[in-house]
Formats: structure tokens, sequence, C-alpha cells
């Protein structure tokens, strides 16, 4: 059987956890920012997926399903945290947020 | 395992009687339940039992950190009911999440897996996001839960990189499988071990709040209600300092070389700017932020120096550490609440106004400070002497030279209260909060005067 090389994999997930880590850094919306958290989570999935497949050992996929119900519980959190800043402050934008010293 | 069991049994019950509406319930429920847990944990010593395919491993040195988290919790929430007297809402959530927290940081003291350790630090990380912010109406509160929770979160991201990359090069998640990898290969280490290695430090880092991840510290300790910052201060630390601990007690001690050097700069710079950066603080609550932060600093060491010998100097040093520090919280709850504000000059005249409180205030500074006999001094005495015999010289100076510097802001309240003239106030203390700080005081001097009782332990 014919095996895409598991360095392909682990370039294409790195690049895909780079531009999440870049938008995190970058961008000011609370839900952007999210987005790209999520991103870097998927980016490892993929990458555990393939390791899994390549070393014939299904404890990579089985944690893939544990991330996922991590990831999940944590945007449920993530998003009810911006609704009550929204409630606060009208906006989502983290500069807003500027009364503790950084 | 049984402790988890019954630790989440807890959480579900409270969570049941909110929905019963027995508020009165919840406090002695959650005290008796904590006990329970306490003794079933202490039930597996000398045991040494493995669980679902080396999952969890519950050795001595998870069930004796399992039982300072423990008890350290209930410590806390002696506290909860003055802290909470004229709260209206219902309370079940805050205290059942907080029991939730607690089984996550019971799991990063028993991990024999790497999914373990990612489950545990998850479980805690996010019951602590919705902590942080449990003051929904407080700007103050939601600003630190939202730090804290897109910092954790993107920071899980590393950790999670990390544990990926070390997968896919030795093969496996299971502990030993990854130690038996690095004895195989220490001469020719993958660069994608190396990497995954690194990442899984920056995670974890963030999650101890070593510098230089130590920023969002601070400023989530001011927002976050002072109760559930005192949780954050001691059971969150402890916690993660022994997730480290174990990770790289068991995983990687044939591969010294490679993260020795990483860990041992991480360690000044976090003791020296922990340290330094206190001095600066204007009040109590963010010089407890940086007095935490340099304890992890020197927790580290024990993580450096492992042996046997350095897993039960980190013991003491978490329950030294832990009791003082629970205490200052303890007596920064009664300030607050009668000032509003915990500034240093808010202290000043409570020497003679209530002595107890500064009495014990000042026993606990000092322990923190680590001026003997008390048991901040003994524990940093064991912890030293440890890093020394593994030839640590510089560290050892560092670290003391460290200590020193600390005197400048943990006298700070305690110049304030004795020697400074202010119009006083009158802490409005119940008799059980006063018997418990003053309880805690004795223990402090206890640790102090009889360290033998943990030291030889493990």
């Amino acid at each position: 059987m014919q095996f895409i090389p598991i360095s392909y994999y682990l370039i294409f997930c790195s690049v895909l956890f780079c531009i999440g880590v870049i938008g995190v850094l970058i961008k000011r919306n609370a839900l952007l920012i999210l987005m790209s958290v999520e991103l870097m989570i998927n980016s490892i999935n993929l990458l555990l997926a393939a390791f899994s497949t390549y070393l014939n050992d299904p404890a990579g996929q089985i944690f893939v399903f544990f991330i996922m119900v991590v990831a999940a519980a944590e945007v449920a959190i993530g998003l009810a945290i911006i609704v009550v800043i929204y409630r606060t402050t009208h906006s989502i934008d983290i500069d807003v947020l500027n009364k503790l010293k950084w | 395992m049984s402790t988890i069991i019954s630790l989440s049994v807890l959480g579900v019950l409270i969570l049941a009687e909110g929905l019963l509406g027995k508020k009165a319930w919840h406090l002695p429920t959650i005290l008796i339940g904590l006990l329970v847990s306490l003794a079933l944990t202490l039930s597996g010593w000398n045991l040494n039992l493995h669980y679902y395919n080396e999952m969890m491993i519950v050795d001595n040195s998870s069930v004796a950190f399992s039982s300072i988290l423990i008890f350290t919790t209930f410590l806390i929430f002696m506290f909860a009911g003055h802290y909470y007297r004229g709260v209206q809402r219902p309370l079940d959530d805050i205290y059942a999440i907080l029991i939730f927290a607690l089984v996550g940081s019971v799991m990063m003291t028993s991990f024999g897996n790497l999914i373990m350790l990612f489950l545990g630090i998850e479980t805690l990380s996010i019951a602590l996001y919705v902590l942080a912010g449990s003051h929904k109406e407080a700007i103050t509160s939601n600003e630190a839960t939202l730090k804290y929770f897109l910092m954790g979160s993107f920071l899980s991201g590393f950790l999670l990189f990390g544990i990926a990359l070390l997968y896919g090069a030795s093969g496996s998640l299971n502990m030993d499988e990854i130690s038996a990898y690095t004895v195989r290969e220490a001469a020719h280490l993958s660069p994608m071990f190396k990497a995954g290695l690194f990442l899984l430090i920056i995670g974890l880092a963030f999650k101890i709040a070593i510098v230089p991840f130590h920023f969002w510290a601070p400023d989530v300790y001011e927002g976050t209600p002072t109760l559930l910052t005192a949780f954050m201060a001691t059971v969150v630390k402890v916690a993660s300092i022994v997730a480290l601990f174990r990770l790289f007690s068991h995983c990687f001690p044939a591969i010294r070389e490679t993260w020795e050097t990483t860990l041992w700069i991480l360690a000044v710079l976090t003791i020296l700017v922990g340290n330094l950066t206190g001095l600066y603080q204007p009040n109590l609550k963010r010089m407890l932020a940086y007095s935490s932060i340099s304890h992890s600093g020197y927790m580290m060491l024990a993580v450096l120096a492992f042996s046997a010998r350095s897993a039960d100097a980190l013991l003491l040093y978490a329950a030294a550490y832990s009791v003082a520090t629970v205490t200052a919280f303890g007596i920064l709850i009664l300030v607050r609440g009668a000032k509003g504000n915990d500034l240093f000059t808010s202290f000043e005249g409570l020497g003679r106004k209530n002595p107890v409180e500064a009495v014990c205030l000042t026993i606990a500074l000092l322990s923190l400070t680590g001026i003997p006999p008390l048991a901040g001094f003994m524990a940093k005495y064991y912890l030293f002497a440890t890093a020394l015999e593994k030839g640590y010289l510089w560290l050892v100076i560092l670290a003391v030279l460290g200590s020193a510097i600390s005197v400048g802001y943990y006298f700070k309240p305690i110049i304030s209260m004795y020697l400074k003239e202010g119009e006083g106030i009158k802490l409005e203390a119940g008799f059980a909060y006063k018997t418990h700080i003053v309880f805690l005081t004795v223990l402090t001097i206890l640790l102090g005067l009889l360290p033998a009782f943990l030291i030889n332990l493990l």
C-alpha cells in the first residue's frame, strides 16, 4: 500500500499550527482568536491521526477523540465568556480590557 | 482512582443539593466529603495500584501529593462560609466546579500516560476559566477570565503539539515506553522528540506561571475573587509543579543534558524576576501573585535535582507553601472585606486593633520568606540541600539571593501593621474564622519544628 510520507503530514500540520499561532498573535477580536486556537488544535488532531496510522498504533486516534471532546468544552466556555464580556463592555475587542495592568 | 470517583460524586452531590435548594447543606457536605476523600486517598498508601492499562498509577508520591491538594482545598473551603456570607445567588455551581478542578489536579499527580496528563490539565483549566469569571458583574473578573482563557487555550495548543511530536518520535503515549525510548535512543535523539520536549516545557511552564510565561498570573490573580485566587495560588500551582516533576522524573531522566540547561535558566529567571518585580507591587494580592511565581522557581529546583530525597523536599515545600499562602489569603479576605481594597496602607494600625490576625499574617509571611524555625525555612533548607547534592551550586546561590530580595516585599505589610500609625480597622472575623487562622499558623510552626514527619515519607 502506498503511503503519503509522514514528513508531508508533519510539514503540513506545522504550517497549519503556525497559521493558528500567527492568528492568535495578530488578531484583536476575541472570536477570531478563538477560531485561530481551534485551527491549532485541529492541526494537532490531524498530526496525531497521521502518526497513529503511520505507527500502526490506535492510541493516537483515541487521543484525537479526547482532544475533540475537550476542545468542544473549551469552545463552549470560551463563547460563554465572550458573551459575558460583551454584556459588560459592548465589545469583544481585547484591547478594551485594560482595567488590570498587563 | 477511588479519590477521583469520590470527589466527582461529591461535586455531583453539591449540584443535586443546589437543585433541591438546600444552600445550608453545601459546606458541611463538602467538608465531610473532602475528609472522606482524604481518607480514601491515604488508604492507597503502599498499594501501588495501576488502573486501565497504566493510564493512572497511584504510587506513594501521588498519594502524598493528592492528600496535600485535598487538604489544602479543605483549608480553603473553611473560609468559604465567611467569604460568601452576604451572597444571595446560589453557590452550588461555584463549589461544584471548585471540586471538579480538584479532580483535575488529582489526575495531574497520578497520571501514567500523556493522555491523562492532558485531560488532568484541561479539567483543571476549564474549571478555572469559569471560576476566574465567577463574579460576573465585576469587569475585573471578566477581564481576568478572558485573559486566562485566551492565554490558557493558546498555550494548551503548544502542550498538545509537544505531546503529538513526542508520540510521533517515540511511538507511544505511555510514560514507561517513552522512558524506554529515551534510554534506547539517548545518543541520537530525533529532532522531532527534542522539539516536542521543548513545546511540552512551554505548555507546562505556562500552567505553573514560570518566567517568561508568567505575565498572565498577576492580572488573573488580581481579577479573580479572592477565595478562588487562594485556590489558584496553592492547589493549581502545586499540582502543575508535581505534574512537571512526575513527567521529568519518570520519562526523561536518561536525556538529562538535553533539558537541564533550559530548566536551569527558567528556574533562575523565575526566582530573580519574580522576586524583583514583587518589590514594586502596590497591594498584597499582586504581591502574593509574584510571591507564588518566585516560589514556583524554588520548586523547580526539586525537578532539576530529582531523586527520592527531592520528592520528599518538594512534598514538604508544597505543604509549607500551601499552608502559609492560605493563611495570608485568609487575612487578605478579611482586610478586603473591611476596607474594600488591599493596598499596603490598609494594613496600617492592624497590629494594635487586631493582634491575633496581625501575628498570624506575620508568621505566614515570615514562613514564606524562609525565616527559621518556621516551615518555610525547613522546606527551603531541604530543597537547597538536595540541589547542592546534585552539584547545582550557582543555582542555590541565586536562589538564596532571591530569598534575600524577597525580604523587601514580605516585610512591607508587616511594617505597615506594626510600625505605621493608621486609623486602624476592626476586622469582622467570627470565632470559627479566627480559630481556623490560628490553626493554620500553628500548622506552619509545627511543620517547621517537626519536618521529619513529612521529610522521610517517600
